[in-house]
């Protein structure tokens, strides 16, 4: 079986052979993708996932991954903190750290293709060293809706380079003199993260982690961060726990190494207060599995972030059936369709409401993840980003 | 006497919508009367047709972007409503259709002393539609291959054939039932299909109508 015919049984009925219609013009076409991680982070995770799948219907399809030094990484982590509206200061010895890793990485990687997609800002230079024909796009992941001026004027110079753009919501949209297109992000139902799991898989996984069963689980999966709001997750739980005996876990990771994280986890420590009904869970970053029992366990998912990307945490959520109460922040309000898919909140208080409403409601909640699921399964499934990368390359063959 | 093989088949076509950005937003109810007045006509496509392909499990709120902001993101319900009853299969083009858009806000707003806007919420975010038209290689003759391709198909095929035809490709009855008229000569089950008001139910659900139509006139042998 192909590596796309093993979508069949978890996409919508035709998705599959429609694909491979959508995918006539382009068999035999080639596409690079460039990114500055193999591993770690949403971005690699879905190219892990879109490039076999490229390849798998016709496309010639690479991954490329930058090399750089360490000063390179802090100069492109202050232009990421710059363009999510962080205050940062770049001298331009950093800006030329930049434009010389880019140079040297044009050297290094073949960048000959039909089209070349590079991802968010730390290969964006790299369109100074276009080999002549190709169609090159700028693949945005972040939330530039209020970037930092000075450091998007710098980067837009090699933006407007491009043939077109994509960004993840209407809302990143900029004043470009170039196409800019919405494709959302996407998960994988057949990774380790979203895979069906046997009972005894999830047995397993749930012992491990030292998980008891006796009572309905509200789960918030996310690092911690005060973008997050765990604090405010405990403050909806304690509101929650007056009428229902429930347990919350919240479970992250990358504290250790994130001195903001270590604070916050403290904070969310004390928060908690020895409650025997919290669990504070840190999981290592390739906990996917455990991350999958967790989610399956739930009985409501939250993810009541303040602010947020996409927030690719309530798809999986909801791609296990789960109702997921949300913040009404970045790509969340996208995913929960409010009272249909989910719900989204605006305060601890918000949050306290409607959990309680779901539990006094076990139908809807029924009904709120049957509805999330397939809402998931049309819209932020792999396979529909197959499909918009096709129907881009297809835009510039008219 | 109708017929059962139709000298011409009907050929399956699904689309993909590409969706661009165009980079202008509004945050009060008038400045969306702005920009609907001046935005392509792809833009008002996009807003008030292309939603159900991007919505073909659940139906939305109203059946158009500009409704469901008003009533959800700007919480002025009225004129969610009075733009949510819009059916824009009573307009010729997309013209007219953005005229009436335009007459209705106008009209809501000349009883208004503050405009309504967003406080919290999303500002209205303007979009237009990319539609790329694939042909499936999928094709029938009969009724019963024609139902039995209808129920297997990606949802983008009923979309094409309804939305696109109607108000794009200026089909007034849709594909389906220009075609089961014509080749299959049923006209009262192309009545029937044509009648059906996809804006108010989402593409799976307009799938399962037209295939409950068909399997009641194949039960009942209504051709022989």
């Amino acid at each position: 079986m192909s590596a796309l015919d093993s979508y069949r049984e978890v996409t919508p009925k035709g998705t599959i052979d429609f694909l491979r219609c959508l995918a006539d013009k382009t068999r035999g076409k080639s596409i690079l993708h460039v990114n500055s991680t193999r591993v770690g982070g949403g971005v690699a995770e879905i190219l892990r996932s879109l490039v076999p799948l490229l390849a798998d219907i016709g496309v010639e399809a690479r991954w490329e991954v930058i090399t750089g030094t360490e000063d390179f990484f802090a100069v492109t982590k202050a232009f990421h903190n710059a363009l999510q509206g962080a205050e940062q200061d770049l001298s331009p010895a950093m800006l030329e750290i930049y434009r010389e890793i880019n140079r040297r990485n044009a050297r290094q990687i073949p960048l000959e293709a039909d089209y070349v997609v590079i991802h968010d800002p730390q290969p964006a230079a790299l369109i100074l060293h276009k080999p002549g024909a190709g169609r090159w796009i700028w693949r945005c992941h972040i939330d530039i809706s209020h970037p930092q001026r000075k450091v998007w004027n710098f980067l837009r110079q090699f933006v407007v380079q491009y043939d077109g753009a994509i960004f993840s919501l209407p809302r990143f949209a900029q004043r470009l003199p170039i196409p800019q297109f919405l494709i959302y992000p996407s998960i994988d139902p057949l990774s380790e993260k979203n895979r069906d799991l046997s009972p005894e898989e999830q047995e397993q996984a749930l012992d491990r982690l030292r998980i008891p069963r006796d009572k309905p689980i509200l789960l918030q999966v996310s690092r911690f961060d005060r973008f997050k709001d765990p604090v405010g997750v405990i403050r909806a739980y304690r509101l929650v726990k007056k009428h229902h005996d429930v347990r919350l876990i919240l479970a992250g990771g990358g504290a250790t190494d994130d001195p903001e994280g270590e604070k916050v986890l403290a904070e969310v420590r004390e928060a908690a207060q020895s409650d025997p009904d919290i669990l504070i869970l840190l999981l290592p970053p390739d906990a996917n599995l455990e991350i999958n029992a967790l989610q399956r366990a739930a009985t409501i998912v939250l993810q009541k972030s303040l602010r947020e990307g996409f927030g690719l945490t309530v798809a999986e959520a909801m791609w296990k059936g789960k109702p997921v109460i949300g913040g009404f922040a970045g790509g969340i309000t996208v995913q929960l369709v409010y009272g249909v898919t989910g719900f989204t909140v605006n305060s601890p208080e918000g949050a306290a409401f409607r959990i309680h409403y779901l539990l006094d409601n076990p139908d809807l909640m029924a009904k709120v993840g049957e509805d999330g699921r397939e809402f998931v399964r049309r819209n932020f499934l792999i396979t529909r980003h197959l499909g918009d990368y096709l129907a881009l390359m297809r835009y510039w063959m008219n | 006497m109708a017929k059962k093989v139709a000298a011409h088949p009907f050929l399956f076509t699904g689309c993909w919508e590409l969706r661009q950005m165009l980079g202008r937003s509004a945050r009060d109810v008038r400045q969306l009367l702005e920009a609907i007045e001046e935005v392509p006509l792809d833009s008002i496509y996009y807003h008030t047709h292309s939603f159900f392909l991007r919505h073909k499990y659940i139906a939305g709120p109203y059946p158009n972007d500009f409704a469901t902001w008003a009533a959800i993101q700007v919480r002025d319900r009225v004129l969610g409503e009075k733009l949510g009853v819009l059916d824009p299969f009573e307009f010729l083009d997309l013209e007219s259709l953005r005229a009436a858009i335009v007459a209705i806000i106008e009209e809501h707003l000349s009883h208004l002393q503050i405009i309504p806007r967003v406080i919290y919420e999303e500002p209205f975010h303007f979009m237009q539609s990319r539609i790329t038209a694939v042909p499936t290689g999928l094709e029938s003759r009969t009724l019963t291959e024609f139902r039995e391709i209808l129920a297997s198909v990606d949802a983008s095929v009923i979309y094409y054939h309804t939305f696109e035809a109607i108000l794009r490709l200026g089909r007034r009855n849709g594909d389906f039932a220009i075609w089961i008229e014509e080749q299959l000569e049923l006209p009262e089950l192309a009545e029937k299909i044509a009648h059906l008001d996809p804006y108010m139910i989402s593409l799976e659900s307009i799938r399962h109508r037209i295939i409950r139509i068909c399997d009641g006139f194949l039960e009942r042998g209504a051709w022989q």
